[in-house]
C-alpha cells in the first residue's frame, strides 16, 4: 500500500485539478490526438501526482510535470491495449514517435500554445454535429473540469443521463471524426456563434436559478464567464467577429453584477425596480462597460453586444425612475431588427411601457401575444398583469398573474407571483 | 469518488468455454486489475461463487426465514464486485469500458456509492437523545 496522502496535499491537488485540468487536457488532446486517451492519461497523471508529491512535495511547475507524466501514461496504456489487440501495435509506434518528437522535452509548453489548445478543444466540444445538450455537457466537463455528477446536479438530471450524453458526444467526435482545431476563417463566424450560444446557455442555466440552495447552479455563471474570457484570447482577424465575444462577456458580467441584489435572504426573487443597487458589483459593471465600449466601437457587433448595452443603461442608472428608458427603447429597436424573436419584442414592449406609460405598454404586449408564440410564456402574462396593476384594473391584473402562475414551475418565480396576487386581494 | 462495479456473466456460456479460453480471459482480466491497482483505481473487489452457493435471509411471520439460492434467479449471474476509485461517472465508465471481461460476453453495472455520512450523523443524534434521561 502506498503511504497515506496528507489531507493538505489532497486538497492542494484538488485545487490544482480545478485550475489546471482543462489546460493539461487540451494540450494532451493535441499531443495524443485522442480525447479519451488524453483524459485517461491525465487522470493517471493526477493519481501519480498524489503518490509522488507525497514524498517530493508539489513541484514548482506542476503543469509540465503533469503533461509529461500523462504522455508516458498514454504510451503505457497503448502498449497494454496492443497486447490484446494486434491492430493497435502500429498505433503504439506512431504514438511513441509523436510523444518523443513533441517539442516538450523539458515539459515547457508556452502559455500561448496552451491557450490555443484550449480554444481548439472548445471548438471541438461545441461542434454543430453534436446535439446541444452534448455540447454543453462536454464543455463543462472537458474545459471547466466539472464532474459528471456536478453537471447533472446543475441541470437537474440524473448522473446516468448526463453520463450517457457525454459518452454519446464523445463517440460522435471519434466516429465523425470531428477534428481538433480552431475552424478555418470561412467557417469561423458560424462556429463561433455555436460556441457563444453554449456559453450563454451555461450562463443562463446558472443565472435563472436564483441563488440560495442551488449553489452548484450559481457556479455555472462563473464557469460561463471564465469561458467567455478564454474566447477573448482569439486573435482578432477580419473574419472573427470579436465584438460579439466582448459583447457576450460584457453581457454576462453586467447581469452577474446584480446577483447579490436579485434574491432576498429567503430566496425570493427581487425585481430590478426593487433591487438595492448599492449591492451591485461595481467592479463587474466597470469591466462590463469597458468591454461593451470596445465592442461598440467596431460597429460590427450583434445581439449580445446590444443586450449588454441595455444592461449597461440599467447598471448606470441610480433608480428605475432615473433610467434612460428612451435609450433602452432605441437599443431594442436595433435589437429587434437583428433578432426579431417574440421574447425580444416582449421586452421592447415592457421598455415602451416604462417610457410612455402602462397604456402604451399594454397595447404593445397584446400585439406580441396576438402572434401566438408566447401564449404559454409566463413572463408575457406577468408583464401584462403588471400593466393592469399600474392602471388600477385589479381584477384583470389578478387573473393575468394567475395565468402566469399556472405556467411556471420555478419556485422563486412562483413565490413572487403568489405575493403579487396576495397584494391585490 | 467510489463506484461499485457489479460484474455479470452468463454461466451457461462460461461453462461452455475451453480451458485455454478461460485461462486467456482470466489472464487478461487479472492483468487489467493490476493496472487499475497500480494507478490507484482499485479500492477493493472480490469474485463470488456461483448462485447455487447463496443463502437468502428475509423476515416472515415475525421471524427470520431462509432459503437456499440467490435472491433473484436470472440467466445472468453476479460473478464479482469491484470497488473503483474514479473522478466521476464518466471516468468510471472509461476505466471499465477497457476491462477485457467485456470482450468475453460479460457485463458491468456501475453504481456510485451513496454518501450516508449525513444520515449516520443524524441517526447518531437520534440515538443519543433516546438514551439521554
Amino acid at each position: 500500500m502506498p503511504p497515506p496522502v496528507p489531507e493538505q496535499l489532497g486538497r492542494s491537488i484538488e485545487t490544482l485539478y480545478r485550475s489546471e485540468s482543462g489546460r493539461v487536457l487540451a494540450t494532451l488532446v493535441r499531443l495524443l490526438g485522442d480525447l479519451d486517451l488524453a483524459e485517461e492519461s491525465m487522470h493517471e497523471a493526477f493519481a501519480a501526482a498524489l503518490e509522488s508529491w507525497t514524498l517530493t512535495g508539489i513541484p514548482e511547475k506542476p503543469r509540465p510535470w503533469l503533461i509529461s507524466t500523462a504522455r508516458f501514461k498514454a504510451i503505457d496504456a497503448m502498449r497494454r491495449r496492443a497486447r490484446f489487440d494486434g491492430v493497435q501495435r502500429d498505433l503504439v509506434a506512431h504514438l511513441e514517435s509523436l510523444v518523443n518528437d513533441a517539442p516538450t522535452g523539458n515539459g515547457e509548453i508556452g502559455e500561448e500554445e496552451i491557450e490555443d489548445d484550449r480554444l481548439r478543444l472548445i471548438f471541438t466540444c461545441c461542434h454543430p454535429a453534436l446535439p446541444p445538450e452534448g455540447q454543453v455537457a462536454l464543455t463543462l466537463r472537458e474545459i471547466c473540469g466539472l464532474t459528471t455528477e456536478e453537471i447533472a446536479r446543475a441541470f437537474l438530471v440524473t448522473p446516468a443521463t448526463l453520463a450517457q450524453r457525454i459518452v454519446r458526444a464523445k463517440a460522435k467526435i471519434r466516429e465523425t471524426p470531428i477534428p481538433y482545431e480552431v475552424p478555418t476563417p470561412q467557417e469561423l463566424p458560424e462556429r463561433l456563434a455555436a460556441v457563444l450560444q453554449v456559453i450563454y446557455l451555461v450562463f443562463n442555466e446558472g443565472y435563472s436559478a436564483a441563488a440560495g440552495a442551488e449553489v452548484t447552479r450559481a457556479e455555472l455563471t462563473g464557469e460561463a464567464i471564465r469561458l467567455g474570457r478564454l474566447l477573448t484570447e482569439l486573435q482578432p482577424t477580419p473574419e472573427i467577429p470579436t465584438p460579439e465575444i466582448k459583447g457576450l462577456l460584457a453581457l454576462m458580467l453586467l447581469q452577474e453584477s446584480r446577483r447579490a441584489a436579485r434574491t432576498s435572504p429567503a430566496g425570493e426573487l427581487i425585481l430590478l425596480e426593487n433591487q438595492d443597487r448599492s449591492l451591485w458589483n461595481r467592479e463587474q459593471i466597470a469591466e462590463g462597460v469597458t468591454l461593451l465600449e470596445q465592442a461598440l466601437i467596431s460597429r460590427r457587433f450583434g445581439s449580445y453586444t446590444l443586450q449588454a448595452a441595455i444592461a449597461a443603461v440599467h447598471a448606470e442608472a441610480e433608480s428605475v425612475a432615473a433610467t434612460d428608458w428612451r435609450q433602452i427603447v432605441a437599443i431594442y429597436d436595433q435589437l429587434v431588427r437583428i433578432q426579431p424573436s417574440p421574447v425580444v419584442h416582449l421586452n421592447r414592449a415592457v421598455a415602451i411601457a416604462m417610457r410612455d406609460g402602462p397604456e402604451a405598454g399594454l397595447t404593445h404586449i397584446d400585439a406580441v401575444l396576438e402572434h401566438g408564440e408566447l401564449t404559454n410564456y409566463y413572463l408575457a402574462h406577468s408583464a401584462r398583469a403588471e400593466m393592469y396593476r399600474r392602471l388600477g384594473r385589479l381584477d384583470e391584473a389578478r387573473s393575468a398573474y394567475e395565468k402566469a402562475l399556472a405556467l411556471t414551475q420555478q419556485e422563486p418565480e412562483r413565490l413572487f407571483l403568489l405575493e403579487r396576487i396576495r397584494q391585490l386581494k | 469518488m467510489k463506484y461499485l462495479c457489479f460484474g455479470y456473466y452468463d454461466k451457461g456460456q462460461f461453462d461452455g468455454m475451453t480451458e485455454s479460453d478461460r485461462n486467456a480471459m482470466f489472464d487478461s482480466c487479472f492483468e487489467y486489475d493490476d493496472h487499475l491497482r497500480a494507478n490507484g483505481h482499485w479500492a477493493g473487489g472480490e469474485a463470488i461463487q456461483p448462485a447455487e452457493t447463496a443463502m437468502t435471509l428475509y423476515w416472515k411471520n415475525g421471524k427470520v426465514a431462509t432459503t437456499d439460492g440467490p435472491y433473484a434467479e436470472t440467466k445472468e449471474q453476479l460473478g464479482g464486485i469491484l470497488v473503483l476509485e474514479a473522478r466521476d461517472m464518466n471516468h468510471a465508465i472509461q476505466l471499465m469500458a477497457q476491462h477485457p471481461a467485456l470482450t468475453y460476453g460479460n457485463s458491468f453495472e456501475i453504481r456510485p456509492v451513496a454518501d450516508l455520512n449525513e444520515m449516520m450523523k443524524a441517526s447518531e443524534q437520534r440515538r443519543r437523545q433516546a438514551v439521554a434521561p
